[in-house]
């Protein structure tokens, strides 16, 4: 009972801090921007041969509607393939994307991030939406037939697969890639992370150096 | 925070108190949705070279403890872990993104703010029983939450 206070309180802190730390980001941001046009500051994803990686899909989304990349066209994209029987690894990357996308600030609207289930059998829309609004009340959910689902796993060359587990859930886990794909407004490749990698707020700030860019070249 | 991390301790602190093995920090993220398996992490420190053998909670129908592998293609794998060897001076830290315990066939859906008593059995040190507090679903550690 004691720490309840005391964990409202740090959340207080935690938040001015964030706060500031945006602040410095945004700052760093510009300076980032300066330096460009000097030195292009080396990216820090590593990349997989991002020429074949596309956004590219017809799946269902979390409140029903049938969506493919055109929905997302003009924005950004931050993709992360998972299934929600995962124990660790969705929901810890799902946390992350949600600290990048409020580290984003306002810029977090030029951004849609989707987290696409690799087990649609049992990801239906309905379990889609009681997930995603876990983690952040911007995160698309998309599902759709296995054949939908294989096809825009294989449109970002992601890779997934079934393997049977007696213990768990069903008899069955799957087990896939833990990237993010950042994809840039044309559903071209532009970026990949994984959580362990970098804070988010190395993310973040690749992303709002993204988003800068691209408003320069405009 | 003094008072936060004070409060855990006393929380994960071993009932064992003869153990040679003391379990700090350990906590598990809310379920999201009911029957789905939940991860619970923490931290394990030993005087003298010891085995965890075995998990128990009465939340969870079975508990394992899982690894994580990532292949060159960055392809993820959950390892499930037997026996987990600890050594004098080198604390074992599950943390999310690597290893955890998995806790299946759940009884109930797990409620932040709650805790419940999870068994840890080794090899030397016996049965050791801690309180594991149910911190958000997006919780990244014991003590901090991203926002």
């Amino acid at each position: 009972m004691i720490s309840k206070p005391t964990t409202q309180t740090l959340r207080h802190v935690r938040l001015a801090l964030w706060a500031g730390a945006a602040a410095l980001l945004l700052l760093a941001g510009g300076a980032l921007t300066v330096r460009t046009y000097m030195a292009p500051p080396a990216p820090r994803a590593t990349s997989v041969g991002e020429a074949d990686i596309r956004s590219e899909f017809a799946l269902m989304d979390h409140t029903g509607r049938a969506v493919t990349e055109a929905d997302f066209a003009g924005r950004w994209q931050l993709v992360f393939f998972g299934f929600t029987h995962c124990p660790d690894i969705c929901p810890t990357t799902l946390a992350y994307m949600a600290s990048v996308l409020d580290l984003l600030g306002p810029q977090a609207d030029r951004v849609a991030p989707l987290f696409i289930t690799v087990d649609p059998v049992r990801d239906t829309v309905p379990v889609m939406a009681e997930y995603v609004s876990a983690f952040h009340p911007r995160l698309d959910g998309l599902t759709g037939t296995e054949a939908q689902v294989a096809e825009a796993a294989q449109a970002f060359r992601t890779w997934y697969e079934r393997v049977e587990e007696k213990t768990a859930p069903d008899g069955y886990m799957m087990a896939h890639a833990g990237h993010i794909y950042l994809m840039d407004p044309d559903g071209r490749f532009e970026a990949v992370f994984q959580e362990r990698d970098q804070p988010p707020e190395a993310v973040a700030k690749e992303i709002l150096m993204q988003i800068e860019k691209e408003e320069q070249q405009e | 925070m003094k008072l936060l991390t004070a409060s855990l301790l006393t929380f994960a602190w071993p009932l064992a108190a003869q153990a040679e093995i003391i379990v700090t920090d350990a906590w598990a993220r809310a379920s999201v949705l009911a029957s789905r398996p939940g991860a619970a992490y923490l931290t394990l420190t030993s005087d003298e070279p010891d085995r965890l053998l075995e998990v128990t909670s009465p939340v969870a129908g079975h508990v394992m403890l899982h690894g994580v592998e990532t292949d060159s293609a960055g392809v993820t794998r959950m390892v499930h872990i037997v026996d987990l060897d600890v050594s004098p001076g080198t604390p074992v830290t599950l943390a999310p993104g690597d290893s955890h315990l998995m806790l299946m066939d759940l009884s109930r859906k797990l409620e932040e703010g709650e805790s419940f008593p999870m068994t840890l059995v080794f090899e030397g040190a016996g049965e050791v029983t801690v309180d594991v507090p149910v911190l958000g679903p997006g919780a990244m550690g014991p003590t901090e939450e991203r926002p």
